[in-house]
Parts: structure tokens; C-alpha cells; sequence
């Protein structure tokens, strides 16, 4: 068994330590938000939490955050309302959103480190993160404004 | 507190069964002389029989239920059509619910593709919307003892104008149930100035769900008791299957059973290409224990597939005389008459492509069988943009009737054509039957690009005579790839009409000898079509051609093109083999005008002609397609190292009438990125049968930092009937990027992918 604490929340899970973090997430615990794209850290879809810090989950062995606090959307806020998620509605970021999730973790772990982002700074801290609908220049205006609410 | 999900998904069945007594339940026909048919609530399947086309509902509490029957990959088809629905009869959008279709024949075609849901079913949902009101007036008119001709629907409910008295909707319910069905030709339209919601942007049907995660793509489906699926495929077309280990695999944790999938038999088609599959207790054991199966492949006639032999025979192809689409004139003897020094040539390529949807192939299935083996479930759920691809791949598979499979659409994370083929949806199906139980299979990201149906790998011939301003006095075009025939009948080795018309047969130049040709190609991978099809190399080739032409004049590209266009006028294709996308020229010509005027507005809005630094400069493109005009101006600056950045494009769109404006400047945004991926890093290549690439770090695609900084969209206001947005974005862009790599550097760019190329300058 190895114990996980997932949102907050211990859960106990019986898996193949090897087993990524992701595959935990979705095929054992049920969490389906999390996505996956491509297993080898390419693409960022499968972005969460590890205490504060973006992590590609897809290739991370569960085992290796035992003990550890894994945040994944279903935790980013209690009511989809974090100021990413918030921006990420009113600019209407998503087209088909399957990327979304992954873009609005790393973008939380980005102005939570960066409270004002530049334009660099965006480009190197989203460079994790494919959008294959090309909602770019949305997410990179929506981080602007995520970032402006929460400094406020 | 969250808020109430505000669509659903549900099978007919459901949809109708859950609606309770005193709904009423619309069936719009559309398309045909037959009267309107209504259908009371709660009806058993075998009772809809009186029509096909259902769009429509209302619930006792007065809830408009608008059945999308299109799928939703991002375009936002879930929120448009339905917002034509609502303001056709009058809704309150805060009291219109969505649920999804599955797939049904009834419903008119359910293939989300070729930019076709707006323009094919946009007065299908003003007849639905219209029945319904018509109905509610009519009911209203009876309570109150008025005509029905004063009688009108505002807001969600029914208006007497002399009095001002109003019934809400859900007060007239039962009593519209009652009415009689008007036929279509009796319906009365409301005027565009009454419209509040179509050329509105309204809030996505989905946004809340994608937002916080829940939403369900066909990857997060679950059913109890399901297993996940893991396929080894055979890694050349048309391989197959010499030995395996199973033990090996079945020794791996979680594993439940090793699974063999019959080889296709060709034609391809959208069977499931067959190979070995481990079905287990997670996704991650099964790929785990996919490793250990350690498969050999008999690799069949295409193992000597290689895509840089290929290439140098397309470029032969393209340089000789293939089947002539259009002529006017006489090209080929005006480039002989022609003397040498005023004769142009240039060969553009474009390589196969892959669609890397971010969501890879995948579908849950599940079929069970009785004790004599006859089938007696059959339901699947998948991101599928063809629901009724499916239907009729699984009853060719399983021997059933198409209306047996009952296929569920979920969200799809993207689509690009490559989920129109529901080779994987059969793949699970098969799995499923097998297993006895629920089999849910996930392609990896390897699998996608290495099993794809690909983008056809293409050269392109251009040869001119030009006068002594360097304008074309002949024009000779000639095309050589394989077609997306082959994929369906064996040995098709000559493009089809469609594909010769996206921007070949319907060249919109003014030049008074033309011809325009394509060659023959075999096929040794599966060919598919993707975003914008072959617009893609013809847009690419006949977008830089004149640009080329331009600067050996010493003219301004932007000038020359427009006067290369010519006159406004509807060009003319009379005996051309032109299909127009399945529309009438007559409603849908090929507007010259129309084309002009989105070139010239593309360039005043990016400020053509302005000065720029050196190392940065302008590119110009346009092109029609799915029946919509499109420029693009895309700026770039090039460091003199070769460093490529895209900081702006311009991008002008006239598609006729539009329901959700935003949605299209999502789509132009998008298109950018889809055309800088594909024109800057876009190349799967073949050795031995073999796709070499692999995953995201060979087969690139844009990202933040090399995506195109800003993109400024401008939708050309008009009442035109609707046309396509999804795909049309997408053709202008690679040439007017390469147009703009060349005014900034001197290199042009007639092979891509652009990363092949040196960009540096001094």
C-alpha cells in the first residue's frame, strides 16, 4: 500500500510503485481531470501539483510522492473558482479544453512564483504545455489577468 | 454551491423517456416535402416512427431541450447551433438545456467535418425553432380565442400584442402538444433585427466543466467492471501478426488476458487495423506488460515505404502532364511559344502530416454476446466526430443492422479529421466482445502518429510565362499525391474531384491561359484528410507562386496579387468537375470580389507597406475554401542567426453569416497555430514502412513561445448564407508566412517544413 495525500485528503492505494502518478490518478482514484498526451513529459497535459511545484505526472512513479501533497484541478479550488480558472471562463481560453487542465496548473504554479509575469516569463514557464486548438495568445493574455487579480 | 450542470448526455431512449406526460416533443424535418411530424413524450423508440428529425423539446416546467447533435471538438458547435435554435423560437438562452446526440441516421448527418455544421444545419435549426414557436402561438391563441397572427413568442413566452397578456412557455406545453404539426412551407421566419442571440457571444455550453475538470472526454469515460486496452499494431501498413508472447505479457501485474485483433482486409477503410492487444486492471499495466509481447510482424508489400525515394518520384509526377481539371486557353502552347527568359518554374512540397489531437484516439465499448454467440449489446462510447461512421463500421464488423450500435459522443479533445475514422471505436468493440465485458482502449501518443491516417504528401509543379510588367500570360499547375480514395478502394491512385477542388480546379487567378492538372501516386500508409485537406498544398503552392513572381518583377506582392485576382466577378467553372464543397454554385459561387475585398482589408488592418526594421517583414495570402474568403498577413522577424519569431498576424474571414462571433475569432487563432506547426516543424517521414517519428520531440507542434505572438481577426460583416470556419484559417497561412520569411530574408521556401531551412541572413 502506499499512502498518497491527494487534495487534501489521504487515500491508500495498491498499485505497482512503478506506476505513474497519472494513471494512479485516473484509473485507480477515479480523477479524470488530469490528462493524459503524450507519457514522456512533452506536453504538459498531465500537469498537477507536488507541494506547491508543477509536475509532469505522466512520468513521475507513484511511489516517488508518497508521503507528499499532490494537488490536481479537482483541488485547485473549491467552486472552479481560482483566479486561473476564473480568467480562463471570462476570456473563453478552451476550445476543446482537453489541454486546459494542464495549462491552468502550470499557470497557478506560475504567478503563485512569479506574481507579475513578463511576456518571457510566460513563454519559459508555459513552455511545458502543448495546446494543439491554438489557444495561445488567449492563455497568455488570461495569465495576465490571473496574475493582475491575485496581486491585487 | 455549484451550479446545476446545464447539459447532459443521453441516448434517445433516455431522452425521451426522461421528459415525462405533457412534454412537447418535436420532430423538424428539413430537406423534403413531408409534413413536420410531433412525437408525444415519453413515446417507445418504435413509436418514431412518424419522423427522423429531432431537435427540439419542451419540458412541463417550460425548458427548451435542444438535442446537439453535431460533435464538439473546440469549435463550439454545442453552443451555436442550439443559440439558432433558441432565438428561432424565442427561448430564454438562461432556460435552453444541450444533450447530446448519439448517433442516428435520422438526425441528418452527424459528420463533424469539412466546416459543414453551421452552413448544412443552420436553417434545419431555424425550422425546428420555428415549428416549436409556431406551435406555442397557436396554443396561446386557442387560450386567449385571438388569430394566431397577433400572437408572438418574446422571451420565453407567448406575447398577444393587443393586450400585452403573456403565457409562459411552460404554461403552454400540453396545449401546444395538441397542435397540429405546420408544415415547413407554411413557417414564418423571424427577421434578422429580432435575432438576440445569433451574432452574439454567448457562453460556451461547456466552459464550467472544461474549466474545473469535469468534463468528459472519451478518455475519462468509465463503466464498472471495465478492463483498459493496450493494442500492439503492426508497425508497416498492412503488416501482420507472425508471433507474440503472451505469456510474457499476461505475466506482467495487472494483467488479464492477451487478445489478438484480426488484420484488416483491404480496402482499409475505418476497420480496426488489427494486431495484439492486452487488456488489464489500469492503462498503465497494460502498456506495461504491451512491452513484453515482443511481437514479430510478416511487414507485407509497403515495408519499402520511404518517404525521401517518394518524394523525388511525386516531384517527377508533378513535372509531367497528368488528368487536366480546367483549361482556359491554351497554357501549354503559350509556355511553348514563350521565350525562355519570360518562363518561371518552381516545384513546392509538402510532407505527410499527422493530426496529434491532444486527446488521443480512444473509446470504451461494450458488447456482449449470448450463449449462441448472437450479439445483444452493442454501445460504444468515443470522441468521435462520425457517430454514424461508426454505427455502420460496427455493423459491418459484428453482422447487425447500423441502428443496433448505439454510440455515445462524448467531448472530443480535438479531432482534425482524425477522429471522423472510428477505426479505434471498432478496435474496443472487438475487445469488449472478447473480454465479456466493458474494454476501454487508449492509443498512446506513439501509437497516433505512427498509425494516423495521414495528411498525403504532396508536389507541386508551377510553371508561368509572364509578360514585361511580369504578369502570367500562361499558367500550367500540376499536383501529384496520393489520394484519400486509396484508403477505400484498392489501387485509387488518381486525386478525386474534391480534392483537385480545394484551390486547384477553382484557381481564382485572371490569366488567359490555364491549365491545371494532377498525377497519379500510389499509397503505402493509410491516407486521411486533415484540417483544410489539400487546400493545404494548393494553397501553400499557388499563395507563394505569385509572391515569387512579384519580387522577380520588383513589385509589390500585395498589388501583383490583387491584380493577378482580376476584376470582382463569379469565376467561372462552367464543365469544370467542381462539387463546391456538396453546395450550389448558384448559392455558394466562387466570389472573386468577395475575395478581393478580405485581401485588401487583411493588408490595410496589418498596415501593409508600413516600413520595418530590417530582419522583420510581411507575408500576404489568400485563399477560399468550405465556401469562406481568408487573408492572412503575417509579420516575422528573423534574427541574422535564422532565429524565426512570429509576434503578429492578421487574419480577415468573410464566411457569410456568422452565430457566434467569438467562436470564429477562437477558430483564426487557432488556424494560426495549426498552419505555424504544420509550416514550421509538420513532417512525418517513412524508412523501411516505418513512421520515424514518434512523440512530441520529433513530431513538433507550436507551443507558447514559438506560436504566433498576437493574432488580430476581423469577420467580414455580412448576410451571405453561412459557410465554413473551422478549417479555413489554416490554408493561407504557411504561404504567407513563407512570403514573409523571404521579404525579410531573401530565402524562399518551397519544401516544408520551414525547420529543414537555414533562415540566417547577413
Amino acid at each position: 500500500m502506499i499512502s498518497l495525500s491527494i487534495n487534501g485528503t489521504r487515500r491508500e492505494v495498491d498499485v505497482d510503485p512503478r506506476m505513474p502518478l497519472l494513471w494512479v490518478l485516473r484509473d485507480v482514484l477515479g480523477l479524470t481531470g488530469t490528462k493524459y498526451g503524450c507519457g514522456m513529459a512533452q506536453c504538459g497535459a498531465c500537469t498537477v501539483h507536488l507541494d506547491g511545484e508543477p509536475l509532469r505526472s505522466c512520468v513521475t512513479p507513484v511511489s516517488s510522492v508518497a508521503g507528499k501533497s499532490v494537488t490536481t484541478i479537482e483541488g485547485l479550488s473549491s467552486d472552479g473558482d481560482h483566479p486561473v480558472q476564473t480568467a480562463w471562463k471570462e476570456l473563453a481560453v478552451p476550445q476543446c479544453g482537453y489541454c486546459q487542465v494542464g495549462q491552468m496548473m502550470t499557470a497557478a504554479a506560475l504567478i503563485a512564483e512569479v506574481p507579475d509575469p513578463t511576456d518571457d516569463d510566460i513563454d519559459a514557464g508555459m513552455a511545458g504545455n502543448i495546446c494543439r486548438c491554438g489557444t495561445y495568445p488567449r492563455i497568455r493574455a488570461a495569465i495576465k489577468q490571473a496574475a493582475k487579480e491575485v496581486s491585487r | 454551491m455549484r451550479r446545476a450542470p446545464r447539459s447532459a448526455t443521453v441516448s434517445r431512449r433516455a431522452f425521451l423517456g426522461g421528459l415525462g406526460a405533457g412534454s412537447l416533443l418535436l420532430a423538424a424535418r428539413v430537406g423534403s416535402a413531408q409534413p413536420l411530424a410531433r412525437i408525444a413524450a415519453g413515446s417507445a423508440e418504435s413509436e418514431l416512427r412518424f419522423e427522423p428529425n429531432l431537435f427540439v423539446a419542451l419540458t412541463p416546467d417550460g425548458v427548451v431541450r435542444v438535442l446537439a447533435h453535431r460533435s464538439e471538438m473546440g469549435t463550439g458547435i454545442r453552443t451555436a447551433l442550439p443559440m439558432v435554435v433558441a432565438d428561432e423560437l424565442g427561448a430564454d438562452w438562461d432556460r435552453v438545456r444541450i444533450d447530446q446526440a448519439i448517433g442516428d441516421a435520422r438526425l441528418g448527418s452527424q459528420n463533424t467535418d469539412g466546416s459543414r455544421s453551421i452552413r448544412d444545419f443552420y436553417d434545419r435549426m431555424r425550422v425546428a425553432g420555428a415549428t416549436a414557436r409556431t406551435m406555442l402561438e397557436r396554443a396561446a391563441a386557442e387560450r386567449w380565442g385571438v388569430d394566431p397572427a397577433v400572437c408572438r413568442a418574446e422571451n420565453h413566452a407567448i406575447v398577444h400584442s393587443e393586450s400585452g397578456r403573456r403565457l409562459d412557455f411552460g404554461e403552454l406545453v400540453e396545449a401546444a402538444a395538441q397542435q397540429e404539426v405546420p408544415a415547413e412551407e407554411t413557417l414564418r421566419f423571424r427577421p434578422a433585427s429580432e435575432w438576440r442571440y445569433v451574432g452574439r457571444d454567448l457562453p460556451l455550453t461547456d466552459l464550467d466543466g472544461l474549466v474545473d475538470g469535469s468534463a468528459k472526454f472519451g478518455i475519462d469515460v468509465r463503466l464498472d467492471g471495465q478492463l483498459f486496452a493496450a493494442v500492439e499494431r503492426p508497425p508497416v501498413y498492412g503488416g501482420r501478426l507472425r508471433s507474440y508472447d503472451a505469456d510474457a505479457a499476461k505475466a506482467q501485474p495487472g494483467v488479464v488476458d492477451v487478445v489478438e485483433l484480426p488484420p484488416f482486409q483491404a480496402p482499409h477503410g475505418f476497420q480496426a487495423i488489427g494486431g495484439v492487444a492486452v487488456l488489464a486492471n489500469s492503462t498503465w499495466a497494460a502498456l506495461n506488460a504491451r512491452r513484453s509481447l515482443r511481437v514479430e510482424w510478416e511487414d507485407g508489400e509497403h515495408a519499402s515505404y520511404d518517404t525521401e525515394d517518394f518524394e523525388r518520384q511525386l516531384v517527377d509526377t508533378a513535372r509531367r502532364s497528368g488528368t487536366p481539371w480546367r483549361t482556359v486557353g491554351d497554357a501549354e502552347g503559350a509556355l511553348a511559344g514563350a521565350d525562355a527568359g519570360s518562363v518561371v518554374e518552381a516545384d513546392y512540397f509538402v510532407p505527410h502530416l499527422a493530426h496529434a489531437s491532444m486527446e488521443p484516439p480512444c473509446a470504451l465499448a461494450d458488447v456482449r454476446v449470448d450463449d449462441a454467440g448472437q450479439i445483444t449489446k452493442l454501445e460504444v462510447w468515443a470522441p468521435t466526430q462520425n457517430p454514424q461512421a461508426a454505427q455502420e463500421q460496427l455493423a459491418a464488423t459484428f453482422g447487425v443492422e447500423p441502428t443496433e450500435a448505439v454510440v455515445n459522443v462524448t467531448l472530443l479533445g480535438g479531432g482534425f479529421g482524425r477522429k471522423s475514422k472510428p477505426d479505434f471505436i471498432v478496435e474496443a468493440a472487438l475487445l469488449s466482445r472478447e473480454a465479456g465485458r466493458p474494454v476501454h482502449v487508449t492509443w498512446t501518443r506513439e501509437d497516433d502518429l505512427r498509425h494516423d491516417y495521414y495528411h498525403a504528401l504532396a508536389a507541386v509543379h508551377l510553371t508561368a510565362a509572364v509578360d514585361d510588367r511580369g504578369r502570367p500570360t500562361a499558367w500550367l499547375q500540376r499536383a501529384a499525391f496520393p489520394t484519400i480514395f486509396s484508403t477505400f478502394v484498392p489501387g485509387a491512385n488518381a486525386a478525386a474531384n474534391f480534392e483537385a477542388g480545394m484551390g486547384l480546379s477553382d484557381l481564382p487567378y485572371d490569366v488567359p491561359n490555364l491549365t491545371v492538372e494532377t498525377g497519379t501516386a500510389d499509397a503505402h500508409v493509410r491516407i486521411g484528410w486533415l484540417r483544410s485537406v489539400a487546400h493545404i498544398q494548393h494553397a501553400f503552392a499557388t499563395s507563394s507562386f505569385p509572391d515569387e513572381l512579384a519580387h522577380r518583377a520588383g513589385r509589390d506582392p500585395l498589388e501583383y496579387l490583387l491584380e493577378l485576382l482580376g476584376a470582382p466577378r463569379m469565376l467561372d467553372l462552367e464543365g469544370v468537375d467542381y462539387p463546391n464543397g456538396d453546395a450550389p454554385l448558384e448559392r455558394y459561387p466562387v466570389d472573386v470580389g468577395r475575395l478581393r475585398h478580405v485581401t485588401e482589408r487583411a493588408a490595410e488592418l496589418a498596415g501593409w507597406g508600413r516600413e520595418l526594421p530590417r530582419g522583420r517583414a510581411r507575408g500576404i495570402a489568400c485563399h477560399r475554401s468550405f465556401l469562406s474568403y481568408c487573408a492572412n498577413v503575417v509579420e516575422v522577424e528573423v534574427t541574422p542567426e535564422g532565429e524565426l519569431r512570429i509576434p503578429h498576424v492578421t487574419v480577415v474571414i468573410d464566411a457569410g453569416t456568422v452565430v457566434h462571433p467569438d467562436r470564429v475569432r477562437a477558430q483564426m487563432e487557432g488556424a494560426a497555430a495549426f498552419g505555424a506547426s504544420l509550416a514550421l516543424y509538420g513532417e512525418v517521414t517513412a524508412r523501411g514502412g516505418r513512421i520515424q517519428q514518434s512523440n512530441f520531440h520529433d513530431y513538433r507542434v507550436t507551443r507558447m513561445y514559438d506560436a504566433p505572438r498576437a493574432v488580430q481577426v476581423e469577420i467580414v460583416a455580412s448576410e451571405a448564407p453561412p459557410a465554413g470556419v473551422g478549417e479555413v484559417g489554416v490554408p493561407p497561412f504557411a504561404p504567407a508566412l513563407t512570403n514573409a520569411i523571404f521579404a525579410a530574408t531573401g530565402l524562399r521556401i518551397r519544401r516544408l517544413p520551414i525547420a529543414r531551412h537555414d533562415l540566417s541572413w547577413s
